[in-house]
């Protein structure tokens, strides 16, 4: 293969956080890196950086990422503060060292929050997000009693509004962008995709009151600041908030209506 | 070689239609309340896996389910984006389960098991229904029905989509479907861990060998059966559309433990990716395919035209696809449009700053619908496009260029989808079993589903039934002990190298200086046997000269890799070996030795109309052929033409 691009190369300097284990105090290692092309993505220049590490006999960064489409949801790390970074809508597997300027200091830190303690280095474990959709995240259709597809016709505007919650890719930069660590994003994107759906509704008050209160064991609260919003890669509105927020209200009355209990 | 075995297949008799219908009858049942009695393991939670362990915890089975992924949601089927096919006909175009069957058998050019493919057609309507009814947001119509496209290798509107991504919707719903289960307690999950050894004993599989990729720890996992849904080889390439962790490890574990490996040579290359920029490069994303519905592939007619792509008037362009096949133009089947892209590229014509590329433009379609309904059928594609090169497709064409995306061959299945090792079975892209010689678009949704929904809960029955009363196999038997120490031996003797080439470094060299050179988009002779012997000296020098820093037990990513690629170094020599034994041309694996006048692929029916089998007889490379004849009663062998 040829030479890079556009033949220029930067240097940049990564402060980035070093934690052996979960109870390891942690701390950063500055790295000076030279010769990062602005083609690279974020995570091909820590490639290079692993493969330098390793060279010189030193410890290789330890990250989560898969796809590098930003489509699995696997990366995602702190980037001067900014959950993913700088690039709006962007995950961190989809920036790449363009948006970075010769010369420049890049912080790089793992997710922080309490419901996803650090496994290692840049490494968290987001298994919290798992145990909300397990409380009630799908839609209960045992496989094999489906009636036609086309039996239930869902009008255009429901689907595409339905489709903008599930697009979430579970990443949890909405958590770590959050000042109270709450997770109303990402359990709102779920509750919106199903609570929306025709195929949703028998269960959409159970689901809904399990999954906010499964949710509220491990994450903090939501005090409308946005900045979940801001750090979605997938761009998901935080009008799926308010929507869960209605559900939920609805939910304790509903779900006693429904074992035939007055309020 | 030593002689040739013969396999069977076990297709049921009858005419096609009743195949499926009547070996569902005649397969032996469970009864609900036996259910219960029988462990069963499912390794991988893409489609397939996820799928088969949520349909199997519904049936009442007690399944324990692995991935080497923090959540089941980050396998990889998540990132396909086109849509998946289903004979639904709905659009009034002609579709029929016996349309998509005989599209599917001759896409795949005459490699594929007839019995396979026309159940797979067949259960195709059922994934639709099946999906839509646990909420997968589908691509509607004004009318709130659900909206179809067309792929290439057809000529109907059939398939289905979720924006682009199709894939992720899907891998939702059976996600979703899992967490069901586990919430209910008759699926365990273990997350972050790996399977690193099958256990067979007296032949049949009885367990699997893992290591908790937090703590290292290696532990042992016993049950009545083992399903295999850990995906496909194609980061045996180093560069493909795969994720970075996609791996061969599961199936080529359970290959040296007795699976037999079955045409590993066919692995598809699809047409529609970004062109790599450099050295650094640490895989290549693809574009959908749905773009060559509304998206002209082109080159300058002058391999020296400087000028930009919009200001290249038409007549100066070659529009190749549309000139050499009129019929189906821009949506010939995968292996045609890469090969045709090849040629151009290899003759000069390519575009893009190191001359890598095709274009794929929108201009066109842009001035028929509006930038509206481009950005609505593809917006998010083209906005990864843009996040990647750095261009806007809306005013300048796409370059694209055919990558490694999928992996036809994979372990050996019967009808049943057991392998040749009673216990075993495998799903999805990790067995061989439907596209043949190459997969068309939207198809591996539907396969991956059609194994895990509709085929496996059915037929694993049939050897569960009997087994009634018996216990697993005890994790303390000698066997277990036996793979778990091959295991830590392995791991102890990477770790012990102490070498001086970080293991991407040798990785790369493998994937791309010598599979992807010799036995990629086409290969020879000369090349495939080069290639095995390069295999074979970097693969002794990754044994003495890894270096891995890293030693802990705990979360050790160059650790996983080596292991990773340990086994892509054995996989890479039958992938040369297959490749050269095959002296014909067919879909995915293109022998340049074998092709017509015009250079399409030149089949061999009278020599070559088999599965090739491979089976370890203890040595890599030293692999045993065992064929499955392929008969063909209902689409007529012939030359594929797409004029």
């Amino acid at each position: 293969m040829s030479g890079s691009g556009h033949g220029q190369t930067m240097r940049i300097t990564l402060k980035v956080w070093r934690q052996d284990n979960p109870s390891d105090k942690g701390g950063f290692q500055v790295v000076d890196v030279p010769g990062v092309s602005p083609e690279m993505s974020f995570l091909e220049m820590l490639d290079v950086v692993n493969g330098r590490l390793t060279e010189s006999g030193d410890r290789p960064i330890v990250f989560d990422h898969d796809c590098r489409e930003g489509i699995c949801g696997s990366c995602g790390v702190i980037i001067n503060g900014v959950a993913h970074g700088p690039e709006r809508g962007t995950a961190t597997c989809q920036l790449h060292m363009r948006k970075f300027s010769d010369g420049d200091t890049i912080a790089v830190e793992p997710w922080r929050a309490a419901a996803f303690p650090v496994i290692r280095d840049l490494a968290v474990d987001r298994s919290a997000f798992d145990r909300i959709v397990e409380a009630g995240g799908y839609i209960s259709a045992p496989t094999g009693s489906a009636i036609d597809a086309n039996m239930i016709p869902i009008p255009k505007p429901v689907a595409d509004a339905s489709m903008d919650a599930a697009q979430c890719i579970g990443c949890g930069a909405c958590v770590a962008a959050c000042p109270n660590s709450a997770a109303q994003l990402f359990t709102s994107a779920k509750l919106a995709h199903l609570n929306l759906m025709p195929q949703g509704q028998p269960e959409r008050w159970a689901r809904t009151e399990a999954m906010v209160e499964t949710m509220e064991q491990f994450f903090g609260s939501c005090t409308n600041h946005g900045e979940c919003q801001d750090a979605c890669p997938k761009e998901i509105s935080v009008d799926f908030i308010a929507m869960m927020n209605r559900d939920y209200v609805k939910s304790k009355r509903k779900n006693r209506q429904l074992l035939s209990q007055s309020i | 070689m030593t002689t040739t075995g013969y396999l069977d297949g076990k297709v049921p008799t009858g005419p096609i239609d009743e195949k499926w219908t009547s070996h569902k009858f005649n397969l032996k049942l469970v009864n609900p309340a036996n259910k219960r009695k029988y462990d069963i393991i499912v390794v991988g939670t893409g489609l397939a896996g996820a799928s088969a362990a949520a349909s199997l915890g519904e049936l009442g089975y007690n399944v324990k389910v692995f991935t080497f992924h923090d959540s089941p949601r980050r396998a990889h089927s998540i990132a396909a984006q086109g849509g998946i096919n289903a004979a639904k006909n709905y659009k009034n175009d002609g579709d029929s389960v016996y349309r998509l069957f005989y599209d599917t058998v001759k896409g795949g050019d005459f490699r594929a098991r007839e019995g396979n493919v026309y159940r797979l057609a067949e259960v195709s309507v059922d994934i639709i229904d099946q999906c839509a009814a646990q909420g997968v947001p589908f691509a509607r119509e004004y009318s709130g029905l659900l909206d179809n496209r067309s792929f290439g290798g057809a000529q109907v509107s059939r398939t289905f989509y979720a924006r682009g991504q199709t894939g992720q919707q899907l891998l939702l719903g059976a996600y979703q479907a899992l967490a069901r289960q586990v919430h209910a307690g008759s699926c365990t999950l273990y997350n972050r861990t790996e399977m690193l050894d099958l256990v067979v004993k007296d032949g049949k599989a009885c367990g699997i060998v893992v290591r908790d990729l937090l703590t290292g720890e290696i532990s042992r996992h016993s049950a009545h059966a083992v399903v295999l849904a850990t995906g496909g080889y194609g980061n045996v390439f180093y560069l493909s559309t795969n994720a970075k962790g996609s791996n061969t490890t599961a199936t080529w574990r359970a290959h040296k433990k007795g699976a037999f490996f079955a045409n590993p040579c066919y692995t598809q290359i699809h047409p529609t990716c970004i062109p790599a920029s450099d050295d650094f490069q640490s895989k290549l994303t693809l574009m959908s395919e749905s773009l060559r519905n509304d998206g002209r592939i082109w080159v300058p007619k002058n391999p020296n035209d400087t000028r930009p792509a919009h200001q290249i008037p038409d007549e100066d362009r070659d529009y190749y696809l549309e000139r050499r096949y009129p019929a189906f133009g821009n949506l010939v089947p995968r292996d045609v449009a890469s090969r045709n892209s090849k040629t151009q590229v290899d003759e000069g014509r390519g575009v893009g700053p190191i001359k890598n590329g095709v274009y794929l433009d929108f201009g066109d379609s842009i001035d028929r619908l509006g930038r509206d309904v481009i950005e609505e059928r593809y917006g998010n594609l083209f906005q990864m496009y843009e996040r990647i090169t750095d261009e806007d497709p809306y005013k300048m064409p796409m370059r694209i260029y055919p990558a490694v995306h999928y992996t036809m061959g994979g372990l050996w299945v019967d009808y049943n989808l057991m392998s040749n090792l009673p216990g075993l079975y495998v799903l999805g892209e990790a067995n061989f079993s439907d596209h043949g010689a190459n997969r068309l678009g939207a198809s591996a949704l539907m396969q991956g589903l059609a194994d895990g929904y509709f085929v496996l809960p059915y037929t694993i029955g049939d050897y569960l039934a009997g087994m009634l009363g018996e216990k697993p196999v005890s994790t303390d038997d000698p066997v277990f002990a036996e793979s778990e120490n091959e295991v830590r031996d392995q791991i102890r003797r990477l770790l012990s190298v102490n070498g001086t080439r970080p293991v991407d470094s040798l990785y790369r060299e493998l994937g791309v200086d010598i599979v992807w050179e010799h036995c990629g988009m086409a290969r020879n002779q000369a090349g495939l046997t080069q290639a095995i012997s390069d295999i074979r000296s970097l693969r002794d020098e990754f044994w003495t000269n890894v270096k891995i820093t890293d030693q802990s037990e705990s979360l050790n990513t160059s650790l996983e890799k080596a292991l990773r690629v340990a086994d892509f170094f054995e996989m890479a020599e039958l992938m040369c070996k297959d490749a050269l034994d095959r002296e014909e041309s067919c879909g995915g694996h293109f022998r340049e030795e074998y092709q017509t006048e015009d250079g399409e692929a030149l089949r061999n029916d009278d020599r070559f109309a088999y599965a090739a089998a491979w089976e370890w007889t203890g040595e890599s490379g030293q692999q045993r052929l065992n064929k499955e004849e392929l008969t063909f009663e209902y689409v007529k062998l012939a030359q594929r033409s797409y004029k």
